[in-house]
């Protein structure tokens, strides 16, 4: 590796952080903005055109305001809490491809963070270590009402995460068959869904794997703790959860998490099931640097429907109870998952190898 | 099964909420700076000391006001006119007339107390302040001028539509002798500038008339 691959690879470093962060900017003013909507009121309209500074004006207040620390915390956790939330929010992001790569020069530059080849298996572990911070800021807090907040995270996210993991193995297993063997590598989850069916119909996972989609839909929405299964914050009961004790900047990071979380998860669901990157570029008929950007165009407006669900789904459902989320999570979710795994590779042997009696 | 339906019901509701509102067919906040509603007929605003078309002062001092108020929080006292120059038509005038905005409810039982329709109510409400002090308006703040204008405090204040001092709250004429409903129509005492200037109170027919699609 010589001086300039290694400042490619800061350069994508950067370019996702940003990307990140201009998305969570967009995300909070979008949210609010659309809730505003769906109940008929007009929502920030303050800070610049249309209100879209007011997430700017909020962090910068957020910036300067004292950081509490309450007396009875457990100092050591409760500063690395904030971080341990926000680091593995990002780390998700990394893996997700956004772009067709290009050259430059000897050069080539892929629009991801980093091509994992197990970079499904990081990123099931990554948003294993968000929980982590939920449930140390709870706890550390010396505090009753972050500590359930706290202990909720804790079941909702085994619950959850084991949905979300047999929808993703099933989409695995699909993937194998589209191409030579099987991968976890995001790229080439996403290069296998290039082209079309008869076609017209775009070869997405999201076709064959409707089911598995919609179990994964589920879990991500568990797995960021988003309303309807908002348990963990549930500012009507626990007042405001694990971050009850938190306040400026402090706070502005499990802020910050929780937004790019979502837009990591969706970005995940938009690779898995709706073809990440893949899309019309009309290459020849519109100039090259046109059809170049187009396949990011293509995955940030995919990533900002499913962001759009998140915010639909938080202006609809009220929150549910605990023994509703358990019985949702074990008792429906998970039998599903496993169901159409084994539907699913009942399918795929079928394909294979014919069926077995003829 | 029931449990899908019920749950894409809840997202139609939403999803075509968000279409009403963003085409601007459903919106049930105001801008509210830039955008004054329209205040309804019997607006409880704040206070105004009237006076008769010959410029007298209509407050004689009485008290009743102070007397009926719940709130405790109108102060006056009142002085014998001058012979020779009288203030008001009666044989003393308000020579001091406080009112504690802070703590005054709106009840607007001084208005139905007064016997001279002195003190009455506009639908100006955009009083506030940034001390206590300020927040006692005094004969100077409360009395009408000579030309049937209202004084404001804050004459320079955005928020304010001084207008406001001008429209009476017709629930004084409700409950006034000449609210009985024999007197619908009737306007029982006429001339006076400013907020105590109105047209007569529309009877219930006619309100309802007016408030019927075709009609009016």
């Amino acid at each position: 590796m010589n001086w300039a691959e290694l400042g490619i690879v800061v350069l994508r470093a950067i370019l996702v952080f940003v990307l990140l962060l201009g998305a969570t900017i967009i995300n909070v003013w979008a949210e609010r903005k659309i809730l505003a909507d769906m109940q008929s009121r007009i929502g920030p309209n303050r800070a610049g055109p249309w209100g879209i500074l007011q997430t700017v004006a909020d962090g910068l207040k957020l910036f300067f305001k004292e950081s509490v620390t309450p007396r009875k915390v457990e100092l050591g956790m409760y500063v690395l809490a904030p971080f341990l939330a926000v680091i593995p929010a990002f780390l998700i992001f990394m893996m997700v491809p956004f772009g067709v790569p290009f050259t430059i020069g000897d050069y080539e530059v892929i629009l991801q963070g980093a091509d994992l080849n197990v970079g499904l298996l990081f990123i099931l572990a990554m948003s294993s270590m968000a929980v982590y911070a939920v449930v140390l800021a709870g706890w550390s807090s010396g505090s009753k009402y972050p500590l359930i907040g706290g202990v909720r995270a804790t079941a909702q996210a085994i619950s959850y995460e084991a949905a979300m993991g047999l929808a993703m193995v099933a989409v695995v297993m699909f993937t194998a068959t589209q191409g030579e063997g099987g991968t976890l590598s995001l790229a080439e989850i996403v290069a296998r869904q290039d082209g079309t069916w008869f076609g017209i119909v775009p070869r997405w996972n999201l076709i064959p794997q409707a089911v598995a989609f919609v179990i994964f839909m589920i879990a991500i929405v568990a797995e960021t703790n988003r309303a309807p299964f908002d348990l963990v914050e549930a500012e009507q009961e626990i007042v405001g959860g694990f971050h009850t004790e938190y306040s400026g900047m402090r706070f502005a990071m499990f802020f910050l998490a929780e937004y790019v979380n979502i837009f990591s998860m969706s970005a995940i669901a938009v690779t898995l099931f709706l073809g990440g990157w893949n899309g019309p570029t009309w290459e020849g008929t519109v100039p090259a640097f046109v059809s170049a950007i187009l396949p990011t165009v293509w995955f940030l407006v995919k990533t900002y429907v499913v962001v759009f669900v998140f915010f639909w789904l938080r202006a609809t459902l009220p929150r549910l109870r605990y023994d509703q989320l358990m019985s949702l999570g074990w008792k429906r979710l998970i039998p599903a998952a496993l169901t159409w795994i084994v539907v699913s590779s009942i399918a795929i042997g079928v394909r294979q190898f014919g069926i077995p009696w003829s | 099964m029931g449990l899908v339906t019920a749950f894409l019901k809840g997202l139609r509701v939403t999803g075509l909420t968000m279409l009403r509102t963003i085409t601007g067919q459903e919106r049930y906040t105001t801008e509210y700076p830039y955008q004054m509603r329209e205040k309804p007929q019997r607006f409880h605003g704040r206070h105004v000391l009237n006076r008769y078309p010959d410029g007298m002062e209509k407050c004689i001092g009485c008290e009743l006001c102070a007397g009926a108020c719940p709130a405790d929080c109108i102060y006056v006292r009142g002085k014998e006119n001058d012979p020779e120059d009288p203030t008001s038509p009666g044989e003393r005038y308000g020579y001091v007339y406080e009112i504690n905005m802070l703590r005054c409810i709106f009840c607007g039982l001084c208005v139905e107390a007064c016997p001279t329709e002195a003190i009455t109510m506009t639908k100006l409400f955009e009083m506030s302040t940034t001390n206590r002090q300020d927040a006692i308006y005094t004969r100077e703040e409360l009395l009408m001028r000579e030309d049937g204008s209202v004084p404001h405090m804050f004459p320079d204040d955005e928020l304010a539509n001084t207008d406001d001092l001008l429209t009476a709250d017709g629930w004084v004429r409700a409950t006034a002798p000449s609210g009985i409903a024999s007197y619908e129509g009737v306007q029982m005492w006429r001339g006076t500038p400013g907020p105590a200037s109105w047209d007569p109170e529309p009877s219930q027919e006619e309100l309802d008339r007016r408030s019927e699609p075709d009609g009016g």
